[in-house]
């Protein structure tokens, strides 16, 4: 039944966009009407300017959305809908359930008090009050007393690094910390949901950098909605569970990091993704490859050697039943396993390895992958072998070409394999022992 | 050569007059009651009191506002005064610029507010400014006798239209100069428009204000003088006289007494306007 189908997943949304039309100008209907005909916004300039057209998205409870684009391709003018700074024109915004383009003023202040929240890109903070006082702004809106609004923003301010800053002003702090009582203010409204306009793309790169990962860390724990717009894709790639892309007042595409880096819907994007750091933002479950290499450790020394013979590999990785992970065998130590007719294959089973989780950037494994003789096993969370990483499965990454070649061994020839007929020989010998 | 054509303009003006003296008497005898009674109260607490007790209070208001310097400076300078024999004619003009000050700041901040929120009535309120600041200030002495009669009430009236054009502008300036992203922030967090007003645009446009302010101060001591013509009194008053009698030496004692009050009242209202960053821990 699609009904039931659907309730889950509306409960899930924190913030629904369908068809929000933004134009400026004397004429935004007009202009509306001919976007729809097929017409170019840039043909429609003297009847008004079209920040946004058919902008359609939702963000789930608990994301990172990343709104990401150039300057002049409506980023800014899209996320200043989502809490009614700008009424659209046209479509709507539902915000936890509340239509904000239907309701009135003072419904729309509530909506901004309980549900969203913002981050601005010039920190936007009151110069004549305190740091305390900023953060606590929301709550001095909502009508929160003078002591408790105090414990609170002493709290959100300790958690963001700011502690004993409180009675400061803001010129006296450094722009990175201004950003912090940002986002601490925004942070002590205790919203759900939280905009960020270009909220890191006045700071240094360093204390960008910093900013980023704390915004992450904070995120997990507080588990907040973010919508996060930026102009630096190495960001967006970075914060991003999704990234929607912009171009012209439109979304041209949305998708994972991944997916923008590896599937591009159009050209446009696939210009944009070309200088990205791919390394930081591609992960080892993205580009690693199927694990061929792989026996059985109640298989026996006998058929892993088998196993490694016909794929012509020194090495293999070795898993139980439930294809958990448990080491590398060599085919040498097999071989002399086989020899002493033992069918002990875990005797000889090597944890020199480190396994590598899925979700790491590559940018973290080109030092293992150099340093290991063979790839580098990839395991999921509940410990189980999903891949492998050949050193040139890496390099292949970084230059997006496809490197899912069956053509070579997923083990690379770090040390050179038995010789197939010593193999075959020695299996023969001790054929009794299967 | 009389023309054969001429637009009766100066007529029309007349007639509305007229017009509006006849009908609307009544308001303006209200109005004039009103500060003539102002005028005569704040008159007599200036002049009631022996000169040395103003002159303490006056240097204690620059010390406290600026410092030392423009405390001592202030008591000097007023007690000069006193010896040109201007001190009366002084606190008459003092109680008529702060009289006309404090009305043209009630007036011209509230309109300035209102021409910074609305972009439609900024282009109404702009012209009417313009005319009010460049129309020759002694124009507006004339409807004003015969509204108010002679005396001091169309001193102050013309005064007040004069010199307010600063406040208006400068307020809408001001607001419309603070960073718009800190006001979209106010919103942003649910904040009212009042709310934001109050808390934001105008502790953020106060230096900007206060400049306004001090300019209207300034243009209502320069507009005094022309006001003694319709026997407001004071300075104004004398250096009308000592036009007339071509004395120069009692036409530069009054002026002298103007230039004292003006860099006074500047500089102490020019320190609040400086003084925000002292003044935010009270707002707080």
């Amino acid at each position: 039944m699609p009904a039931a189908g659907h309730e889950p997943a509306q409960h899930d949304v924190a913030l629904k966009v369908s068809n929000v039309y933004k134009v400026f100008g004397k004429r935004p209907a007009e202009v509306i009407k001919r976007l729809r005909g097929g017409k170019k916004r840039a043909e429609l300039t003297a009847l008004g300017t079209a920040a946004v057209i058919d902008a359609s998205f939702e963000v789930k409870k608990g994301e990172i959305f990343v709104v990401m684009g150039l300057s002049g391709s409506g980023k800014s003018t899209l996320i200043r809908t989502l809490n009614g700074l700008w009424a659209p024109t046209e479509g709507s915004v539902v915000v936890g359930g509340t239509d904000i383009s239907k309701i009135s003023e003072k419904e729309l202040r509530r909506v901004r008090q309980q549900k969203i929240s913002m981050v601005f890109q010039h920190f936007a903070l009151m110069p004549h009050r305190t740091v305390m006082e900023n953060a606590a702004y929301a709550l001095e809106v909502q009508g929160v007393a003078k002591i408790e609004r105090r414990a609170r923003a002493e709290k959100i301010l300790a958690l963001v690094g700011l502690e004993g800053w409180g009675e400061k002003y803001p010129s006296e702090l450094s722009g990175g910390m201004q950003q912090r009582v940002g986002l601490a203010r925004a942070l002590c409204a205790e919203t759900d949901i939280l905009l960020m306009d270009e909220a890191f793309s006045a700071l240094d790169p360093l204390i960008r950098r910093e900013m980023q990962e704390q915004l992450v860390l904070l995120q997990s724990e507080l588990e907040k909605t973010i919508i996060f717009i930026t102009h630096d894709l190495n960001e967006a790639m970075f914060l991003g569970d999704r990234i929607a892309v912009m171009r012209d007042g439109e979304i041209v595409q949305i998708g994972t990091p991944d997916e923008i880096l590896t599937s591009p819907a159009n050209d446009y994007v696939a210009q944009f993704v070309q200088d990205v750091d791919r390394t930081r933002v591609l992960t080892a479950g993205g580009v690693m490859e199927p694990p061929l290499a792989v026996v059985n450790l109640s298989g026996g020394p006998r058929n892993a050697l088998r196993t490694m013979r016909d794929l012509q590999v020194s090495a293999a990785f070795v898993v139980d039943r439930r294809r958990n992970y448990l080491g590398t065998v060599r085919d040498r130590d097999v071989m002399k396993q086989v020899e002493a007719h033992s069918s002990d294959l875990g005797a000889v089973v090597r944890n020199s390895i480190e396994a590598v989780s899925p979700d790491t950037a590559l940018n973290d494994l080109f030092g293992r992958a150099v340093e290991s003789p063979i790839p580098l096993p990839v395991v999921d969370d509940a410990g189980r072998l999903v891949g492998a990483l050949p050193r040139v499965t890496l390099l292949a990454a970084l230059g997006n070409v496809p490197s899912t070649t069956s053509e070579f061994p997923i083990v690379d020839v770090a040390v050179a394999p038995l010789p197939e007929q010593v193999v075959t020989d020695a299996l023969a010998k001790t054929e009794g022992d299967a | 050569m009389e023309p054969k054509f001429r637009i009766p303009l100066g007529d029309w003006v007349e007639v509305g007059l007229d017009w509006l003296t006849g009908t609307f008497d009544v308001v303006f005898d209200a109005i004039r009651s009103i500060f003539v009674g102002a005028y005569d109260g704040l008159d007599w607490l200036l002049t009631a009191p022996p000169f040395w007790a103003i002159i303490i209070i006056f240097a204690a208001i620059a010390w406290w506002a600026s410092g030392w310097k423009l405390g001592v400076g202030t008591a000097i300078s007023f007690a000069l005064i006193v010896g040109v024999n201007q001190w009366e004619n002084a606190m008459d003009t003092l109680a008529l610029v702060t009289i006309a000050t404090v009305v043209a700041v009630v007036i011209s901040v509230p309109l300035g507010i209102w021409a910074a929120s609305s972009d439609r009535a900024s282009s109404i309120i702009r012209p009417v400014l313009d005319f009010m600041q460049t129309m020759p200030a002694m124009v507006y002495l004339i409807p004003a006798l015969v509204m108010f009669r002679v005396g001091v009430v169309p001193g102050i009236i013309a005064t007040i239209i004069f010199a307010m054009a600063p406040g208006v502008r400068f307020t809408e300036l001001g607001i419309r100069g603070v960073d718009k992203e800190v006001v979209e922030a106010g919103y942003a967090f649910g904040s009212s428009p009042s709310r934001i007003l109050r808390q934001i645009q105008l502790p953020l446009a106060r230096p900007t204000i206060m400049a306004g302010i001090n300019q209207v101060i300034m243009l209502s001591l320069s507009m005094v003088v022309i006001a003694g013509m319709v026997g407001a009194g004071g300075l104004g008053g004398d250096i009308v006289a000592a036009l007339n009698r071509i004395d120069a030496g009692l036409g530069f004692e009054a002026g002298i007494a103007v230039v004292i009050l003006a860099i006074f009242l500047d500089r102490v209202t020019a320190s609040f306007g400086k003084s925000s960053s002292s003044g935010r821990s009270k707002e707080a």
